[in-house]
């Protein structure tokens, strides 16, 4: 059974998009279009959650993701309390647990997590009570399923349908857990065609069998490309063995213009952010006309507040 | 069976009789998803109004949400004006318990504060449990609690009731 839905096959948690139904991410996209106007009304809120206490556990820092999670429940009308847990009481060695049943007492009705390690987010959603939902923010390399979805519905506000695009993921995939909620849900859309673009030590192995084309080489895979996604080289990874630097990485696989005229000529260029400017994208590229980064930022909130309304609805 | 249910599209001929006198030229009518949308889109074109028509989805401001979740099929909202200080003419194609006229109304005054809103429904059908109650009404019927009164839009654009 999906840990991810009820009985009945609605969405219960939000963990990874890896074996989310098709309908599901459907709805999801299709409930977010429904909240974008409410950020131009003159009442930013519509009412859904009100009196919901939402708690954001970050035990890793992150400023955009918090952000837009926090403005997003903010819309729905929920409390949201914010808590970067790496800097409180974990300091002092408390258990994740103790955290979560502590909160729980506060009348906690949904929490969002971003953790370092992989499952962080799966380990909460099976201790908490039924009337409980969770939201993965991100769990080290493994899942960042409100990105992969707002992803999503970048692409398919920029062109439309799924099935008949190719879609390149560039960049460090190894350590991407942004990069394997995308590739899942992109197939699960019915995009024909993914594929990831990088050097061999940064790609994983085996990465075939998640459904995409592999390719080493930047001017190859991006060729006849609708969607180019860039992926945020973390400075860490450079101080082992994995790359010799970071010029020698921006001449083979950071995005300019020169390499991105080689894919469609209305190809859009997005980027999970924060961007590395001169390591794996140009600026040049970043601020160009084909750019829809920011975009992404606004749209992260529409489909957070569609995730959470649907999370928190039919649990009374 | 109700054999006295009279056809939809004269039902709305009635109500659009009975709007035209009292009707300001610059009123915004707004219809309800799904039904009253569509009634709303006919008594526009047979009001002859100037302004564009509105249509709402009140799915984001239910009363049940936190007992049955969200509606499976949310469509945008769509208030192609300014709304402050208008008249509006709110239509729904049925009046029942008035929690969706609420939450209508609710919806409404997140786009701004209206003049003024009255109410426009193609049927209404008892049962309420709120004090809302329709300035127009196509039918007033008196239907059992455990039956449903329906409108639906055949493919060639027509409207017809059924009760069930």
């Amino acid at each position: 059974m999906n840990p991810q839905l009820t009985e009945d096959g609605r969405l219960r948690h939000l963990l990874t998009l890896d074996g989310l139904p098709r309908a599901i991410l459907i709805q999801i996209l299709d409930t977010a279009e429904s909240f974008m106007d409410v950020g131009e009304r003159e009442v930013k809120k519509v009412p859904l959650l009100r009196g919901k206490s939402i708690f954001n556990l970050f035990f890793e820092p992150s400023t955009r993701t918090r952000t837009t999670f926090e403005i997003a429940a903010k819309r729905l009308s929920a409390d949201v309390v914010n808590l970067n847990i790496a800097t409180s009481s974990q300091t002092k060695g408390e258990a994740i647990l103790d955290t979560v049943d502590n909160l729980a007492a506060m009348h906690a009705d949904m929490f969002i997590v971003r953790h370092g390690q992989s499952g962080a987010a799966h380990f909460i959603a099976r201790h908490v009570a039924p009337h409980i939902s969770v939201v993965n923010a991100g769990d080290g390399r493994h899942a960042h399923p409100t990105q992969g979805l707002l992803d999503m519905f970048t692409i398919r506000r920029y062109k439309g349908e799924f099935h008949n695009l190719t879609v390149a993921i560039v960049g460090d995939v190894l350590h991407s857990r942004v990069a394997r909620s995308q590739i899942h849900a992109l197939t699960t859309l019915g995009v024909p065609e993914v594929r990831v673009i990088g050097p061999k030590t940064l790609l994983p192995t085996g990465v075939e069998q998640m459904g995409v084309k592999v390719f080493h080489d930047m001017e190859a895979g991006l060729r006849g490309c609708d969607v180019v996604i860039m992926l945020r080289l973390q400075n860490e990874r450079m101080k082992g063995a994995l790359l010799p630097s970071a010029q020698e990485y921006f001449k083979f696989f950071g995005l300019t213009p020169d390499k991105l005229a080689l894919a469609k000529p209305d190809a859009i260029v997005m980027h999970p952010g924060p961007m590395n400017r001169g390591v794996e994208i140009d600026s040049e590229v970043a601020d160009g006309p084909q750019s829809v980064i920011l975009p992404q930022v606004t749209y992260g909130i529409a489909v957070r507040m569609a995730v959470m309304a649907l999370l928190a609805g039919g649990t009374a | 069976m109700h054999a006295s249910l009279p056809d939809a599209n004269t039902l709305i001929a009635r109500l659009a009789d009975a709007i035209a006198p009292s009707l300001a030229p610059d009123t915004l009518i707004v219809g309800i998803h799904t039904g009253g949308a569509w009634v709303a889109e006919r008594l526009h074109a047979m009001l002859q109004c100037s302004m564009p028509l509105g249509t709402l989805d009140i799915s984001f401001y239910r009363d049940d949400f936190s007992r049955i979740g969200l509606h499976p099929q949310v469509k945008p909202s769509s208030l192609p004006f300014d709304l402050e200080d208008r008249v509006i003419l709110l239509v729904d194609d049925v009046l029942h318990t008035g929690r969706t006229v609420r939450a209508a109304m609710n919806e409404l005054f997140d786009y701004g504060r209206p003049a003024s809103i009255r109410l426009a429904v193609l049927v209404d059908r008892g049962g309420h449990e709120l004090p809302i109650r329709p300035d127009f009404a196509g039918l007033v019927l008196d239907v059992p609690e455990h039956q449903n009164i329906n409108l639906s839009r055949l493919d060639d654009g027509h409207l017809t009731f059924s009760i069930a």
